[in-house]
C-alpha cells in the first residue's frame, strides 16, 4: 500500500504507541483520583501538558485536552463568541476556505444574529492582510483563520494577522491543526490568542486534541460536567491519548527539519512530473504550501473514478469532487480559489508523511498519467474538450 | 464496502464504452458542474437497438450505470429500452448507496434521451412529455426548480448533442423543462432503492 492521505490521518509513529500502552493496560488510574495509582496519571497528563505547552511557546496554564480539532475549534469560537456577546460585539472574521468544523459553528452563530465576514482566498489561495485590515470593526469580536489549509496546503500570513488583531485588540484563533507538527509555531511571536490541534494529524492517536488559549482569553467549557481542565472541559482525561499527543509532538517537532526536507523534495518531483500531464493546474501558491500538499486540478475527469483507480494500485489518496464529500458540491476550498465546477470535481490531493519514499512516489508518477489517459477517453467532457466545443479552462 | 461487486466490476471492466461515428441516436444528459454527464449512441434498425456505446465524466457510480445500462438495451426493441427505470438499473447492480441513486436517474435519462433524438432524427413522432429536453440537470436541480406547466411551454426537442455545448444556458432550461411527474417516480424509485 502506499498511503498519500496523511491530511486526513496518520500512521501512529511506534514510540507514540509504546508511550501509549501502559495507560491502556495497566496504568489504568483517573487521574483525577486521590489515591497514589491515580496520582500517577495526574502526574503523567501534567508532563504532556507541559510538553504541548513548551512546543508551542507557551505555559502550561494555556493548554486544555479536548477530543480533537473540531472540539477544539467549536469551543474557541463560541467561547469567543459568548464573551463577544457580554460586550455588545457581534462581528467576526473568517476566511472563504475554513475547515467545516469552524464554518458549521460560524453559520450556527451566523443564526443567532452574528454578522461573519469571509475574507476571499484568491487564486492562490492566501488571504490578504489588507482586507483583514478593512473587515475589522469596532463590534469584531473574533478572528479565526486557519494556519495552513488542509486541501491545498497553503500557509497563511499569520504572524502579520496576529499583530494586526493584537493591535486592534480582537481575538485571534488560528485552527492549525495541518500546521502543527509540520511547521514552526510560537504562540507568542505570532500573537496567536487560541488556537486548535490535532494529534492524530502528526503521528499521534485519533481521538484527542488540545486547545491553546492565551491567558486572559476567556475559554467557556463546551462540555459541563466535571472539574477537569481547570473547569474548561469535563470528562475523564484520555490519559492513554493525551500521552500519546505530547510524544506525538515532542518528536514531529525535533524530526521536522529533516521531515520537512525530505518530503518537500518528494512533493516537488510530484508536482514537477505530474504537471506535465496537459491541461492540469497546481492549485494553490507554489510556495508558500506545506511541505507534505500536492493538490492538482486535472481537466476532463471526475475525482472519485481517480481515486477508485488509485486505491486498484493500492495507492490511497484523497479529492475534492463532489462524489467523494457526500455533497452536490465539489470541495468549497477549491470553489473559493476560484476553480470552476468542473475542474474542480477532477482534483487529486497527495499528502505525504515522513515514512513516504521515493520508489512510493515514483510509482504514483507513473501510475497517474496512465489513469488521468483512461478516464479522459470515456469523457464526453474532454470529447468536448478536445474538439473545441468546450473551452479550456486549465 | 462502499460498492457492491457488481459495481466494481462495471467500474472496473465496464461494457460497451466508446462512441458510434454514425450513431442513429445520441442522449447526453448530466451537467459538469454536478460532476456527472452521460452520453449514449445507439444504433437502430428495424426498431431494435443493433449497438450502443457510452461515454461517461462521473463516479464509480455514474460509470458503473452507465454501463449497466447499455448492457440492458442492448440487442433489445425501443419500447423495451423505454421501460428500463433507474430502479432496475440499481437492482442490476446489487444497489447502490442511498446517496449515490441519482447516477441510476440519469442512466435512465440517458437511454431516454438517446431515443428521442433518435426519432426527431428520422422524423418519428412521439409523445414529448415522456422526455426530457436531454439534458437533465443533475438530481438537486431537479427536485428545486422543476414545474411540469413550464416544461410544456419551454420545451424545445433540440438535438442532446448541440445543448452540451452550452451548459450553462442550458442547466437553465433543463431546471424547467425536466417533468415532475418524474419527480414522484424518482422519489418512489429512490425511496425503495434506499430500502436495500
Amino acid at each position: 500500500m502506499i498511503y498519500l492521505d496523511n491530511a486526513g490521518t496518520t500512521r501512529m509513529d511506534d514510540s507514540v504507541l509504546k508511550a501509549m500502552l501502559p495507560y491502556l493496560g495497566e496504568q489504568y488510574g483517573n487521574a483525577s483520583s486521590l489515591y497514589t495509582f491515580g496520582q500517577k496519571a495526574r502526574e503523567v497528563v501534567e508532563e504532556a501538558r507541559k510538553t504541548v505547552a513548551k512546543c508551542l511557546n507557551a505555559q502550561e496554564g494555556e493548554i486544555i485536552f479536548t477530543s480533537g480539532g473540531s472540539e477544539s475549534d467549536n469551543q474557541a469560537i463560541m467561547s469567543a463568541a459568548r464573551y463577544g456577546t457580554l460586550k455588545g460585539k457581534k462581528h467576526i472574521i473568517s476566511s472563504a476556505f475554513e475547515h467545516h468544523a469552524v464554518l458549521h459553528t460560524l453559520k450556527k452563530l451566523e443564526k443567532d444574529g452574528f454578522e461573519v465576514t469571509y475574507l476571499p482566498v484568491y487564486e492562490n489561495g492566501i488571504v490578504r492582510v489588507e482586507d483583514l485590515k478593512k473587515a475589522i470593526k469596532k463590534d469584531t469580536c473574533l478572528v479565526t483563520i486557519m494556519f495552513a489549509n488542509n486541501e491545498i496546503g497553503t500557509i497563511q500570513p499569520v504572524a502579520e494577522i496576529g499583530k494586526i488583531c493584537r493591535e486592534k485588540g480582537v481575538i485571534f484563533h488560528t485552527d492549525a491543526v495541518q500546521a502543527v507538527g509540520h511547521v514552526q509555531i510560537d504562540v507568542e511571536k505570532m500573537h496567536i490568542d487560541m488556537l486548535s490541534l490535532s494529534a492524530h494529524k502528526f503521528h499521534g492517536p485519533k481521538g484527542v486534541g488540545a486547545l491553546y488559549y492565551r491567558r486572559g482569553v476567556p475559554v467557556y467549557p463546551l462540555i459541563e460536567g466535571g472539574a477537569q481542565e481547570r473547569n474548561r472541559r469535563a470528562g475523564t482525561e484520555n490519559v492513554a491519548g493525551i500521552v500519546g499527543l505530547a510524544t506525538a509532538l515532542e518528536l514531529a517537532i525535533k524530526e521536522m527539519p529533516e521531515a520537512n526536507k525530505r518530503m518537500t523534495k518528494l512533493r516537488d518531483k510530484l508536482i514537477s512530473e505530474l504537471s506535465k500531464i496537459p491541461h492540469s493546474a497546481l492549485n494553490g501558491d507554489r510556495k508558500n504550501r506545506l511541505a507534505n500538499n500536492f493538490s492538482m486540478c486535472f481537466e476532463g475527469i471526475e475525482g472519485e473514478s481517480l481515486l477508485l483507480s488509485l486505491d486498484e494500485h493500492g495507492i490511497c489518496a484523497s479529492s475534492g469532487s463532489a462524489c467523494t464529500s457526500g455533497s452536490l458540491d465539489p470541495s468549497h476550498v477549491l470553489l473559493a480559489i476560484g476553480r470552476p465546477h468542473e475542474v474542480a470535481h477532477g482534483s487529486l490531493r497527495l499528502t505525504l508523511s515522513k515514512f513516504n519514499t521515493e520508489k512510493e512516489v515514483d510509482e504514483v508518477i507513473k501510475v497517474v498519467p496512465k489513469i488521468v489517459e483512461y478516464y479522459r477517453k470515456m469523457s464526453p467532457v474532454w470529447d468536448e474538450l478536445e474538439k473545441g466545443e468546450r473551452k479550456h479552462v486549465i | 464496502m462502499l460498492y457492491s461487486e457488481k459495481v466494481m466490476d462495471h467500474f472496473k471492466n465496464p461494457r460497451n464504452v466508446g462512441e458510434i461515428k454514425d450513431a442513429d441516436g445520441i442522449g447526453e444528459v448530466g451537467n459538469a458542474k454536478c460532476g456527472d454527464i452521460m452520453r449514449m449512441y445507439i444504433k437502430v434498425k428495424n426498431g431494435i437497438i443493433t449497438d450502443v456505446k457510452f461515454m461517461t465524466f462521473g463516479c464509480g457510480s455514474a460509470i458503473a450505470t452507465s454501463s449497466m445500462a447499455t448492457e440492458l438495451i442492448k440487442g433489445k426493441p425501443i419500447e423495451q429500452a423505454l421501460e428500463i427505470t433507474n430502479q432496475a438499473v440499481v437492482e442490476a447492480l446489487d444497489g447502490l448507496p442511498a446517496y449515490k441513486l441519482h447516477c441510476s436517474v440519469l442512466a435512465e435519462e440517458a437511454i431516454k434521451a438517446a431515443i428521442k433524438d433518435y426519432y426527431e432524427k428520422h422524423h418519428i413522432p412521439f409523445d414529448e412529455k415522456k422526455y426530457c429536453a436531454g439534458d437533465c440537470a443533475c438530481l438537486h436541480e431537479h427536485e428545486a426548480a422543476h414545474k411540469p406547466a413550464k416544461a410544456k411551454a419551454e420545451a424545445k426537442p433540440a438535438k442532446a448533442k448541440a445543448e452540451a455545448k452550452s451548459t450553462k444556458a442550458k442547466t437553465k432550461t433543463a431546471t424547467k423543462t425536466t417533468t415532475s411527474s418524474k419527480k414522484s417516480t424518482t422519489n418512489k424509485n429512490s425511496k425503495k432503492s434506499a430500502k436495500k
